[in-house]
Order: structure tokens, then sequence, then C-alpha cells
């Protein structure tokens, strides 16, 4: 085959498509039964047992009961919309893998702007969850779908703020460029508020507990995605599980210095840390009772964007002094 | 570079990555005029943005088109949503179309596009990478800070006007309206 023909873009392309939908898919089902068995063992109860060793297959036989469901359009829903909002959900959890470095050289492409990459798709989840909750016609959804979207308004903000913080210690926006600045420390140790504020806004952006208002099932059943059922269903559940891995390799990347670590592989490292940061969320859901709606936006907004904005100011005091 | 069918090779990528990116461009702008519903002319404005998006992404400009996205799809997009949720239930029928506001608008957006194209025709165009070949981040920020810092400081003035604007509104409150 004529190299210059095909270009070497096109076939990585290619081949990194496929790894990330395989990885989505794995990472999918092994997070689900995580959650299950980190759950369980949190309240002193074994979880899954009985399909496979430890229920390990268990998610596989849930996620063949999901693709064997009938896919349910009610009457009066809002049909292209709701067609196109589990498709549009899962759009911007694939795009984010383009820049995310799982070792030293295995990306799918550093680009120089790649921190801004996954941030603004990042939006277009916010789009699909309100696409889904107008459109299902159920006053659970829309109201799930609000709380959604005003929660991740108020939430972006300190989160690109505290970006902010270590893109000015790297001076890049390429992923890569900030794995390869903390050579010498992790910038867990030199940005311990900016990696709480992340954390916190990181749980905040995925749904997670004790944030998870849009979808508080003692109140709004299931919030946006209440009338999806069968795949529609499941694509918002892998799209959500996939974002908590996202939002965890961006901490890895930002805080936990990526693929660095003494002995194992490079990649063998980056999976360790993300899935520690992602067993850290997980714990939360365990640890904090759920906020209530007016505490989360206060927060957010009397509490974490100011903290950010003094954090990026320290930054950059400290940054021109030394 | 033979014996290959059109669209396999790069130029045949990119004429129809740049088809396509038009094509959002152009249906999301029709959805975002046309449509009687409300909800769906946000999705055509989000749609046509991210075709925009992709033509700067073409023009190779990742980074426009990166704040393109984040900043008109993420950001207002999701503000005219919010704005939508105050006004009337979506279930009431929409007035019916004014057609003088239509014959309006359909003179006003020709006008603009007619100037536009002998704009267009009228100016020299000199290829990007003959101007510079650098457009990267620190490039448009040293821009933004120097060259164009009026229309830097214009824009914050427009925010502050924004921002003016909404207190002005809301200071009635809830109770006196």
């Amino acid at each position: 085959m004529d190299a210059t023909i095909f270009g070497s873009d096109l076939v990585r392309m290619i081949i990194g498509l496929i790894g990330v939908i395989a990885l989505v898919s794995v990472n999918a089902l092994f997070l689900i039964w995580m959650e299950r068995k980190v759950a369980a063992h949190i309240q002193l109860r074994p979880g899954p047992m009985e399909v496979g060793w430890h229920g390990s297959i268990q998610t596989i036989a849930d996620a063949l009961k999901l693709m064997g469901k009938e896919l349910i359009t009610p009457d009066d829903v809002d049909k292209p919309v709701y067609w196109l909002a589990p498709i549009v959900i899962f759009l911007p959890v694939l795009l984010s893998f383009l820049v995310i470095p799982f070792a030293p050289g295995l990306v799918i492409r550093d680009m120089n702007v790649g921190v801004l990459l996954i941030l603004s798709f990042a939006a277009l989840t916010v789009l699909a969850i309100l696409m889904a909750g107008w459109s299902s016609n159920n006053k659970y959804a829309v109201l799930g779908s609000i709380r959604s979207v005003a929660q991740n308004v108020a939430y972006e903000i300190p989160l690109l703020i505290t970006v902010m913080s270590i893109i000015l210690m790297v001076g890049s926006f390429s992923l890569v460029d900030i794995v390869k600045a903390q050579e010498k420390y992790w910038f867990i140790l030199l940005q311990p508020l900016a990696f709480i504020l992340y954390i916190t806004c990181a749980t905040a952006e995925t749904n997670r507990a004790p944030f998870d208002l849009p979808e508080a099932e003692s109140e709004l059943v299931a919030g946006f995605h209440t009338e999806y059922s069968g795949m529609r269903f499941a694509l918002f559940f892998l799209a959500e599980y996939t974002n908590m891995f996202i939002v965890s390799a961006l901490a890895t990347v930002f805080f936990l210095g990526g693929w660095r670590g003494p002995f194992l592989p490079g990649w063998a490292w980056f999976f360790i840390k993300v899935y520690a940061m992602i067993f850290l969320i997980m714990w939360f859901r365990w640890t904090f009772p759920r906020v209530r709606f007016d505490q989360l936006i206060t927060f957010a907004w009397k509490i974490l964007i100011p903290l950010a904005f003094a954090n990026l100011l320290l930054t950059a005091f400290l940054m021109k002094l030394f | 570079m033979k014996a290959l069918f059109f669209p396999f090779t790069p130029q045949g990528v990119a004429t129809i990555a740049f088809l396509l990116v038009v094509a959002f461009t152009v249906v999301g702008a029709l959805i975002a005029v046309a449509a009687r519903n409300i909800f769906h002319n946000v999705l055509g404005l989000a749609l046509s943005l991210i075709g925009v998006a992709g033509l700067f992404l073409y023009l190779n400009s990742p980074f426009v088109a990166l704040m393109e996205i984040l900043i008109y799809v993420g950001a207002i997009c999701i503000a005219i949503c919010f704005a939508i949720m105050l006004s009337q239930p979506l279930y009431l029928p929409g007035a019916p179309r004014n057609p003088l506001k239509i014959q309006g608008a359909v003179l006003g957006a020709g006008a603009v596009f007619v100037f536009l194209a002998l704009l267009t025709k009228k100016t020299k165009w000199v290829p990007a990478a003959e101007r510079s070949t650098d457009w990267s981040i620190t490039t448009i920020g040293h821009y933004l800070l120097t060259n164009y810092v009026l229309i830097f400081e214009l824009v914050s003035l427009l925010l502050l006007v924004a921002m003016l604007g909404a207190i002005v509104n809301a200071r009635g409150g809830r109770g006196s309206s």
C-alpha cells in the first residue's frame, strides 16, 4: 500500500476509532460491575455473585438484555429530536479520546488545543441532555434536564478556571505537554487546592452523587432519560460511565503525572491512576448525602468560583515571582 | 497516486469534509429560520454554528473552531434555551407569521448577502499560507494584546453592557411585575 495516498493520519484515525470504541464498551461494562461491587461492599453486602466469578459477567448479561429490548417511542415525543439525543450525547464522548495520552506516544492525535477540545465538546453533552429532556414530553424528564443544565453551566466555570491555573504553569494546551511538564513533581503537590476544586467540579459535571440531582430517583424517576428504553437508554448509560472515565483521565493528566511511574509500563500506570480516581468518585457516592438544589448552585457560584479565581491569581503571581 | 477512487484520496476526503461542513451550516441555518417549533430553531442554530466551527477547522484554525463551539454552542445556545423556558409553553400554538415581517427579514438579509458577496469579489485574497504559517494560540494571543487590543477591549465593553442590561432588567425583582 502506498503510504502517501492513505496518509498515516487516516489509517491512524481508523485504528484509533476502533480502539476507542472497544475501550468505551469494555470500560463501561467493567465500571458498572465495579460500581455495583464498590457500592455493595461499602454497604456490607456482597453485590452480584451469581453470574461468573463474583458476578464478573453480570453486566454482559445486562447488556445483552438491554440489546434485546424493544425501542419504545412514546406517541407524543418530538420524534427527530428524541431519536437524535442519545447519538448526540455519545459524540463528545468519542471525540474526547482523540487527545487523551495513554502512554508516551500512545495518543491518537496530540493537538496543541487538546484541553480545549475536551472541554468544548463537553458542552455538546449539555445540549444532548436538553434535547432528551425536552423532546420526551414528560415533566420528570424536563425537570431533570433543566437541573442538569443549570448544574453543568454552573460547574463548568470553576472547572475551566481551575484548569487554567494548570495551563498557566505548563504554557500549553496539549495534554502530552502537561504530562511532560510533571517531570519532577506531580501537580497535585503544587496545586492541591486546584485538585480538590477539579474533583468537585468533575463529580458535578458527570452528575454523580452527591450532585446527582438531575436523576434523583426519589423525586424524578430517572431524570432526563425517563422515557428512553433498550439500547437508547444504554447509550445514555454508556456516555455517563465514559464521561466518568474521561474526567478521571483528565485528573490523571493534570494532577497525577499521567503515565509516569516506576517499574510498570506507562499505559499500566495510566489505567491504575484513572481507576483509582474513579474509585474515589464512587466512594463519594456512598459517603456524602445528596445536596439540595439551591445548596448545589450556591456552592458553585459563591464558593467554588471565588476559590478558583483566587487559585488562578495566586498561581499567576507565584509564576511571575519564581 | 493512481487507481484510487476519488473519495479515498486526501483531496477527496478534504472535499467531502468541506461539503459536509457547508451542508451543516446551511441546513442548520434553514432550520433555525424556518422551523415553527422554537426548540428546533435553537437546535438548528447549534448545528449551523457547529458547521461554522468546521469551516474554521478547515481553514486550519482549530483554536477558533473550538472557541466557536465552547462559546456559541455551549454557552449562547444553552442561554437561549433558558430564555425559551421563561417564555410561553411550547404546546400553545405560536402567533402566525406576519408576511410583512418575513418580507422585511428577506430584504435585510438579502442586502447583507449582496454586500458580502460584492465584498468577497472585490477583495484580493491572499492564501493564508503566504501571509503566515504560524496561526497557533500563542500568535493569536499576541495579536489580541497588541494589534487588535482595541477590539479586545471593545468586547469587554460589550460584556459590560450586557451585564448592566441584565441587572437593570432583573432589578425589579419577582414581586413588582
